[in-house]
């Protein structure tokens, strides 16, 4: 049981998460823009979260917040 | 379910204006837990330098000192010296430490200062717009070096960590990079190292943490990561320099 | 207790007894004295003397020392003050105070070793970049150098500014009896707004000069130079010698101004009515004084050891009431009174 929370509002859809994520479950959800005109990053399948906390790691926005 | 993975309470809320994928944001994020877990986030007072990295003022919850460019580690000097029990550290670019601030640079460590050097190289000037660093590659290619940086007439890259771990004054020297989960944990613990030096009175400890510029290297930012474990790495080998494990103090 | 003391040894002993246990510098001629003094006092005192790599280090350790909250200081002589420009810009533009020593020799360049005058428009119009002013002490005798550097270490708090002392080769170089303030007499005030740590007590202080937002930065200097207003009306500082009656008014300050009281004296010995009006502070310029002897003086005379770099500021302070003459000698030449009293008889 794990999760991220990202903080969309500091998100600049740069990535780093979606690349850093072991799983690959992490996306820029492009059917949406955050204030700051990014695509935000999205946990596209959460059941397989498993709070290894590499996307925040790499965050370089500390946006995402992990739970375990 | 518990938290394992936050902000640290020694960042401020204010959303920090890097490009989106500098390595900047991790640096800070790592420096910021390093006061946090070490617990002297009250007595700690950054300097912040000339170069993208000037407004991290703003981002650290401690005091802060914004110096002129180059002359960080001499403000640094002046803070450590008027209050020794404060934890200073310094937060620098390439451009800031190895070009405008070489003297302040070399001078602040061969007198084993007793502070904290963060030291960010990306190989370029962020803020002004991509021109050459004094640790640009030979052959790259930036605002001033368009036909790429000519070692016969712009001299060669600055390897900033070897040439301080000559000097008796240094007593940590680390150079780390933030490309992967993996490293970014090496570099976690280097920079957390240099503050405990500085809190038990060891001298002088610089942390080099190679970092991408994907604006000014025209790269996606993960392409940059790419970019800096091909030609970076290579030419800035990562590890310990220098660790004077009793302290260059008498 | 009078004791009998080097300019340069008394500048750095007063300032340690004004509570200032932080100084910075890098040898040159003529204010070695100085800093050498600060090197054996300093130890004696638990304060720091730090030999720096260059003036510019030197100034922004006292950036950084001053950003403490403690009172710091540095020293040097011409050439060296044109390093400093940069840091002292700084610190006006984070409302920073300390204390700037220039023992000025001669210029341009590497110029020359002996006394000059010759940094009076860096000093009083341009230090550095950018739109601020900074306090400026010229003494003229060694108690003077003694008393005003307290006077310029509790201003330079009071108003959050830079303060130099302007002195020069002659100054810094000559002995005198002086009387010095008591060990642990001054007053150090609470710095509330310094980078000191904040003990999780309050939030964090942040000691910048940068601001991107133009209107922001026009705001900030707006309200500097309101202080600075302040400092004009208040801080004055000017000796009125023979005034009261005199035709003619030499300007003069520091060295200069001991020739010039000479050249005074030699003239009322001959009956001439002659005085002399010392501003003690260069900035803010001591309008008030001037304009008290231009009432009734006939001519002014500036005297400097420079190219006559106050006389523009002495024709603006009264309006060009009185027409103003300039005698000066530069590059490290010293004038005499006999000198001076040769154009006071040609004025009269």
């Amino acid at each position: 049981m794990a999760k991220i929370i990202v903080d969309e509002k500091v998100c600049k859809g740069c990535g780093m998460c979606v690349h850093a994520c072991p799983l690959k479950i992490i996306a820029l959800d492009k059917s949406r823009l955050n204030a700051k005109g990014y695509h935000p990053a999205k946990l596209m399948e959460p059941e397989k979260c498993v709070g290894c906390a590499s996307c925040a790691t790499m965050c370089p926005d500390t946006a995402i917040t992990v739970e375990r | 379910m518990a938290i394992v993975f936050q902000k640290p309470s020694t960042l401020t809320d204010a959303p920090m204006h890097y490009c989106p994928g500098c390595t900047h944001g991790i640096v800070h994020r790592l420096v910021a837990q390093a006061l946090e877990e070490l617990g002297v986030e009250g007595k700690a007072v950054g300097v912040a330098s000339v170069g993208c990295s000037v407004m991290c003022y703003d981002y650290f919850t401690c005091d802060m000192v914004q110096a002129p460019h180059g002359r960080a580690q001499a403000v640094a000097t002046g803070l450590k010296r008027a209050r020794p029990d404060n934890v200073i550290f310094t937060y620098q670019g390439d451009g800031d430490l190895a070009a405008i601030g070489t003297a302040e640079t070399v001078h602040a460590a061969t007198r084993g200062e007793n502070i904290t050097v963060i030291f960010i190289n990306n190989a370029i000037y962020g803020m002004t717009g991509g021109q050459m660093a004094p640790t640009s590659l030979p052959g790259q290619i930036t605002q001033t070096t368009p036909y790429g940086r000519d070692t016969n007439t712009a001299g060669y890259p600055v390897r900033v960590c070897e040439m301080l771990s000559t000097l008796s004054g240094v007593a940590f020297a680390q150079r780390v990079t933030v490309d992967n989960v993996k490293n970014v944990n090496i570099a976690r613990k280097a920079i957390k190292k240099a503050f405990q030096n500085q809190i038990e009175g060891k001298g002088y400890s610089i942390v080099e943490v190679l970092s991408t510029c994907p604006t000014n290297w025209g790269l996606s930012p993960v392409e940059a990561l790419k970019w800096l474990e091909d030609n970076m790495i290579p030419y800035y080998p990562l590890g310990v320099y220098k660790d004077v494990e009793e302290g260059v103090k008498k | 207790m009078k004791v009998l003391m080097k300019g340069n040894e008394a500048l750095a002993e007063a300032a340690i007894r004004a509570g200032c246990h932080h100084f910075f510098g890098y040898p040159i001629t003529p204010q070695t004295e100085l800093a050498a003094y600060m090197s054996k006092r300093m130890p004696q005192v638990n304060g720091t003397y730090l030999q720096a790599e260059s003036e510019i280090a030197a100034i922004n350790m006292v950036l950084g020392a001053s950003s403490a909250g403690v009172r710091a200081m540095t020293s040097s002589s011409s050439p060296g003050v044109s390093l400093k420009g940069e840091g002292i810009s700084y610190m006006a533009g984070s409302d920073l105070p300390a204390v700037i020593i220039n023992v000025q020799r001669g210029g341009p360049g590497l110029g020359g070793i002996q006394p000059s005058q010759a940094d009076y428009w860096q000093a009083t119009k341009a230090t550095g970049h950018g739109d601020f002013q900074i306090l400026v002490f010229a003494p003229s005798t060694v108690q003077e150098m003694v008393d005003l550097i307290s006077h310029a270490f509790d201003t330079a708090d009071k108003y959050r500014m830079p303060a130099m002392i302007l002195a020069d080769g002659m100054l810094g170089q000559m002995m005198e009896p002086v009387e010095l303030p008591e060990e642990g007499s001054a007053n150090l005030p609470e710095k509330e707004w310094a980078a000191k740590g904040h003990g999780g007590k309050r939030a964090h202080n942040i000691i910048n000069s940068l601001y991107l937002t133009p209107e922001k930065l026009e705001q900030l200097v707006k309200e500097r130079f309101e202080r600075y207003e302040t400092v004009k009306r208040n801080e004055q500082m000017a000796e009125e010698y023979l005034t009261e009656d005199a035709d003619v008014v030499l300007v003069a300050y520091g060295a200069s101004s001991r020739v010039a009281r000479s050249a005074v004296n030699k003239a009322r010995e001959k009956g001439l009515k002659v005085g002399l009006v010392r501003p003690i502070t260069l900035w803010p310029f001591p309008t008030d004084a001037l304009n008290r002897a231009a009432s009734h003086a006939k001519n002014f005379l500036v005297v400097e050891m420079s190219m006559g770099q106050m006389v523009d500021d002495v024709k603006l302070a009264i309006d060009c009431k009185v027409p103003v003459h300039f005698y000066g000698r530069t590059g490290g030449m010293i004038p005499t009174p006999a000198d001076v009293l040769a154009q006071i008889e040609a004025l009269l």
